[in-house]
């Protein structure tokens, strides 16, 4: 017996070699380990074997080396296959660039947006308002008397039906303290528009950001606070701020905020004009007549706010230098701006 | 506004202190200085010295070779300089002096040696008279050094006239000398004047106001034997400095007590007045300034007239025939408040700013007019000795303003500031600035003065700016307030529009851009579009710039049309504002609205049109869960194809419109092109109730597609409609129709539907089907969709 399985192993072994594929292996497997294969036949002998237990033995060892030689070829088979395969397939070039087109949003879009989710961290409703107003809303409400400069044909658009186009985003402020009272929190970003002629620096349409906050005993110390946490948010970074007196009808005391300029850092450069600061925007304690105006009790509440240039900002963010790209309509200009 | 340190010097003792930082703080304290302007400081080693001898040059016929006397030595000169005369007294820059930055060394000129330079006023920068070299007064002892007797070194800074616009009492230097007399806690002096209750028994100057309702106070006094004719150098140093021109003696007198307390002063030539009245005209006449110039007046405008002879436009500039020529020898004397609104009205009707308008218009104090003139009359006697008043000053007060008294106590001050200011702080600070201040512990009662009375310092609010400003913003303690939360309120408009916005960007790759409010009739023209004439801008710059726009889509085919070189397809669009007519209270109808405009020249309209019914399907979808319905409408504008425009419905509510631009437009935004555009007005969308999405187990057994082709005339399909009916006969067993297919050849167009069935209890069978589909067909027949067997 253990000679018939020596000369079969032998001859299994040659043939294993020289089996170049799946179908080779698999009729080999038949050969030996099928129904009627040589595993089968040795078995069937086994009745006539002297020593039967030593040759069932043998023949079940011979069985697992076959077993394992053949499953052991077929993974390298697979191995060879499957690297082949790979060694085969079509190698991609990444670099190519096809033209694309993507859409693009407006550059006063992306900045009002970074701005108003600022302050939506914040706890600010953000309001949108219309840009045609009445004189109520955009002077009387806000303290400014009637012969007031800011009044005159020259500055503010005046319509047929005795309404105006909206000269600042303050324009607003009434409304939304009759429609919200105190307390409140406040963005309200719009388009305003001054009847100027237009040059690179000056557009007759441009976009503002009022914000107003209002609660029991709002201070200057808590204004100066605010302004540099939300401005800090909105530039992404810490800057300092400093306050110095400004003069607005709807504000007492009213002032100029500059910050800390954000090229230099305060040192001074040329972009601040050696000062290392930039005038950044007006603010101010909301004036009693306008937080009576909009019937907030003037013993209980104070307030402050303030009006950001979002087109100034969205220049110097993008490096925009001429202000009447913002309506040029011309996707050469406007298509860079791809997302936020 | 140009101000000087030296003359601000005059009323606080700023010495040892560093000016350019006070000037620095300054602006942190009171009103923004643009600019620091150090006066002298390249000027040096000029002296006095005299002309010994004049000789002409050989080879040339404008310079002379003189022989100067420093007072140390006698030095030769070369000179070009056109009025040269031996025994002049002049400004001589040495070797090694500089004057305005041009060094001073020996030099040949013309080949002879020239060791010094004498200088005009231009030339040293204090004047721009460059006419001639300056013929120095000979009581200056030769050699002195010249700066040691003109006040050619100075400081000047500029404040930003805007910033001044509530501080009447900040546009003359006495003003702004009494804040940095508070900022440094250094007293603050009172120029010298001249008292007038000295001439009270004089007779009074002939003098009646008639338009009361537009003067607060006039004033007068006549002055005569005037014989100076050419001010001190100093003044006119100090003019010069501040942006005046000299241009005589009483002329410059009146510029500079107006630059020291603000109040603009006229001076009348008195031979040329008489009898003094303050009035307006009822008709329309026409006046000559003294600039020369003819201007046109009419019944608004206050006039000074002499009889019924206008002489001066009040507040704004004097008459030709009566202003001060050389030849006057004696004067009469205005020192007026008039009414700040009339006034910049005159001077807005009339195009003409004067230094003194501007200053009527921020409201001026009426008490300034017998300080000014008392003031000019003390200077006109120190320059002038033998001048006599002749007249009582005389004083129409027409209106006074109410004394102003604030009462607040420390707490006051404690809430509004956020941080604790001293008691005494305060007290000094508001005395310092004018005010009277009554403390009792810790109440103030507090009297305005009365030149912050006028309009600016009226509640408390403004008294806090007075003490906060002084104290120093830099130095508050900066904290945060204690605010109870709540939470921010939802805009439903805002976030649909930002929602639209991502939409049409990410998903439809299409560029967002911003036009103006208005139409542009002139580019509607272009466009074959007639512009829509709704509310219009009564002072628009142009008259083609004068309707605001009803509808976002013209502004946007001319976008498409300037841009059409840009690529071969694009779509843009603007969410913005428009005006539709007028509501019922007279007030405009503003409509926020989202138009957008495809533009290309390889799709045809066809598929750009398919391509926007997509977008706008996108949109609602997006943010309402919904699905619009289409309308045929003719168009409201006349820009639209009056074929294929379809109202957009939302839950049966017009929204807004799609459609192709008319041939006509179409052709005009680009020989070869296809364009289709969309409005929707996203108010009204905002107001449709959004759809909740309802959860629906997947259903565990398979759907049953069927797909049924019909004839049809493709643009009659009601598809909406073909689905209502198709649900009424299949029930719930149908759960969505949807276009599969369109064939269309010369005879007729095929349109295959899908139909989705499912059930939540069992598998469908086709032949269960089969008797719903029936129905299907024969129901659909009766609305004219013919089933393709």
């Amino acid at each position: 017996m253990k000679d018939r399985i020596d000369l079969l192993k032998s001859s299994f072994e040659e043939k294993l070699l020289s089996a170049g594929g799946k179908d080779d292996l698999e009729a080999i497997r038949i050969e030996y380990l099928g129904k009627k294969g040589h595993v089968a036949s040795l078995m069937a002998g086994l009745r006539d074997a002297a020593d039967k237990k030593t040759a069932g033995m043998l023949i079940n060892i011979f069985k697992n080396e076959v077993e394992g030689a053949i499953t052991k070829r077929q993974e390298e088979l697979r191995q060879a296959e499957l690297e082949a395969k790979i060694r085969s397939a079509k190698k991609y070039n990444p670099s190519l660039r096809f033209e694309r087109e993507l859409g693009s949003y407006h550059p006063i879009t992306l900045a009002t947006r970074e701005v108003e989710e600022a302050f939506r961290t914040m706890g600010f409703t953000i309001e949108d308002y219309s840009e045609v107003v009445t004189d109520y809303e955009c002077f009387e409400s806000l303290n400014i008397p009637k012969h007031h400069p800011a009044r005159d044909m020259q500055d503010t658009y005046y319509l047929d039906n005795g309404q105006l186009l909206k000269t600042q985003t303050s324009a607003a402020q009434n409304a939304i303290m009759k429609k919200y009272g105190a307390p409140l929190r406040a963005i309200f970003p719009g388009r305003c528009f001054r009847n100027e002629s237009t040059d690179a620096c000056h557009e007759n349409t441009f976009f503002q950001m009022e914000g107003m906050m209002i609660d029991e005993d709002i201070s200057i110390s808590n204004l100066i606070y605010f302004m540099k946490t939300m401005l800090s948010e909105v530039f992404k970074r810490d800057i300092k701020v400093r306050l110095r007196p400004g003069f607005f009808p709807f504000v007492e005391p009213g002032f100029e905020l500059d910050i800390s300029c954000l090229i230099c850092g305060g040192e001074g450069c040329p972009s601040c004009k050696g000062e290392g600061w930039l005038e950044l925007c007006p603010c101010g304690m909301i004036h009693p007549n306008v937080l009576r105006e909009g019937g907030i009790d003037t013993d209980k509440y104070t307030g402050f706010a303030f009006g950001l240039g979002l087109t100034r900002l969205a220049m110097m963010k993008y490096g925009i230098k001429d202000i009447r790209d913002f309506n040029s309509g011309d996707l050469k200009a406007l298509s860079q701006f791809k997302s936020i | 506004m140009l101000l000087s340190m030296n003359w601000i010097s005059d009323f606080v003792d700023l010495s040892g202190l560093d000016k350019v930082a006070l000037i620095k703080n300054f602006t942190l304290s009171t009103a923004e200085v643009e600019d620091i302007i150090v006066k002298g400081e390249d000027t040096y080693g000029v002296i006095a010295a005299k002309i010994v001898s004049v000789e002409n040059h050989p080879n040339s016929k404008k310079l002379h070779l003189l022989k100067v006397d420093t007072g140390s030595g006698v030095i030769d000169v070369v000179c070009g300089a056109p009025n040269v005369r031996e025994g002049m007294h002049v400004a001589l820059a040495t070797e090694g002096g500089s004057v305005s930055g041009n060094k001073i060394g020996a030099a040949t000129i013309a080949g002879y040696a020239s060791h010094g330079m004498c200088c005009s006023e231009a030339e040293l920068g204090i004047s721009d008279d460059n006419s001639g070299i300056i013929d120095l007064d000979e009581t200056i002892p030769l050699g002195t050094d010249l700066k040691t007797v003109y006040d050619i070194d100075d400081i000047i800074f500029e404040v930003d006239n805007k910033s001044l616009t509530n501080r009447p009492d900040l546009w003359g230097h006495y003003g702004i000398a009494r804040e940095f007399s508070t900022i440094t806690g250094r007293a603050l002096k009172a120029p010298r004047v001249l008292d007038t209750e000295a001439f009270s028994t004089l007779p009074e100057v002939a003098l009646s106001v008639k338009a009361t309702d537009l003067v607060w106070r006039y004033t007068a006094i006549k002055v005569e034997n005037i014989t100076r004719k050419v001010s001190p150098v100093n003044m006119r140093i100090r003019l010069y400095y501040c942006g005046s021109r000299a241009i005589n003696l009483l002329a410059d007198l009146t510029n500079y007590v107006m630059l020291e307390l603000g109040q603009p002063m006229h001076a009348f030539d008195l031979a040329r007045v008489d009898k003094i009245e303050v009035q307006t005209f009822d008709k329309p006449f026409t006046f000559t300034t003294l600039d020369g110039i003819e201007r046109k007046m009419d019944d608004t405008m206050l006039m000074i007239t002499s009889g019924d002879e206008p002489v001066a436009i009040a507040g704004v500039m004097g008459g030709d025939s009566s202003k001060i020529e050389d030849t006057t020898t004696s004067l009469l004397l205005e020192s007026a408040t008039f009414d700040g609104v009339s006034v910049r009205k005159t001077t807005t009707k009339l195009g003409l700013r004067t230094d003194a308008s501007m200053r009527y218009e921020k409201m001026l104090d009426p008490e300034l007019c017998r300080f000014a003139t008392e003031r000019l009359l003390s200077l006109l006697l120190e320059c002038d000795g033998g001048v006599r008043v002749i007249s009582a000053f005389t004083d129409c007060y027409v209106k006074r303003y109410p004394k102003i008294e604030l009462e607040f106590d420390k707490a006051y001050v404690d809430r509004y500031t956020g941080i604790d200011i001293p008691t005494e702080t305060i007290t000094t600070t508001l005395n310092g600035l004018g005010f009277g201040v009554d403390v009792k512990g810790e109440s103030f009662k507090v009297t305005v003065p009365s030149f912050r009375a006028t309009k600016d310092v009226t509640i408390k609010a403004d008294v806090i700016e007075e003490i906060s400003r002084i104290y120093g913003y830099d130095n508050f303690d900066v904290r945060t307030s204690v605010s109870p939360i709540y939470p921010v309120r939802e805009q439903t408009q805002k976030s649909y529009e930002d929602r639209m916005k991502d939409v049409l960007v990410a998903s439809y790759r299409m560029h967002e851009v911003h036009s103006y409010i208005w139409s542009d009739t002139a580019k509607d023209k272009e466009l074959n579009i007639k512009t829509p004439e709704g509310v219009r801008i009564i002072n628009a710059q142009t008259p083609d710039h004068q309707y605001i726009r009803v509808s976002m889509i013209p502004t946007l085919l001319s976008f498409a049309k300037s841009n059409r070189a840009y690529a071969q397809e694009f779509g843009i669009f603007e969410i913005g504002h428009t005006v539709d007519g007028l509501l019922e209270n007279g007030l405009c109808n503003e409509r926020k609205k989202l138009g957008a405009v495809l533009f290309s020249r390889v799709s045809c309209e066809e598929a750009l049109f398919k391509k926007a019914l997509s977008t706008v399907e996108e949109l609602f979808s997006d943010v309402l869960h919904k699905s619009p319905e289409y309308r045929a409408s003719l168009g409201r504008f006349g820009f639209e194809h009056p074929m294929n425009t379809y109202e957009i419905l939302l839950d049966g509510k017009a929204v807004g419109f799609i459609a192709p631009a008319h041939p006509e437009v179409c052709s005009a935004v680009d020989k070869k092109c296809a364009v289709v555009f969309f409005e929707i007005d996203t108010g009204l969308v905002s107001l449709i109730e959004k759809e909740r999405t309802v959860y629906q187990a997947p259903s565990k057994f398979p759907e049953i597609d069927i797909d049924l082709t019909f004839r049809v005339t493709l643009a009659e399909v009601n598809f909406p409609a073909l689905t209502k009916l198709a649900g009424e006969c299949a029930g719930e067993l149908l759960r969505s129709v949807a276009v599969q297919d369109i064939y269309e050849t010369d005879d007729g167009c095929s349109l295959t539907l899908r139909f989705t069935f499912a059930s939540d209890e069992r598998t469908l069978s086709k032949g269960e089907l089969e008797p719903i589909t029936r129905e299907i067909t024969e129901r659909f027949d009766t609305l004219g969709v013919k089933f393709n067997a």
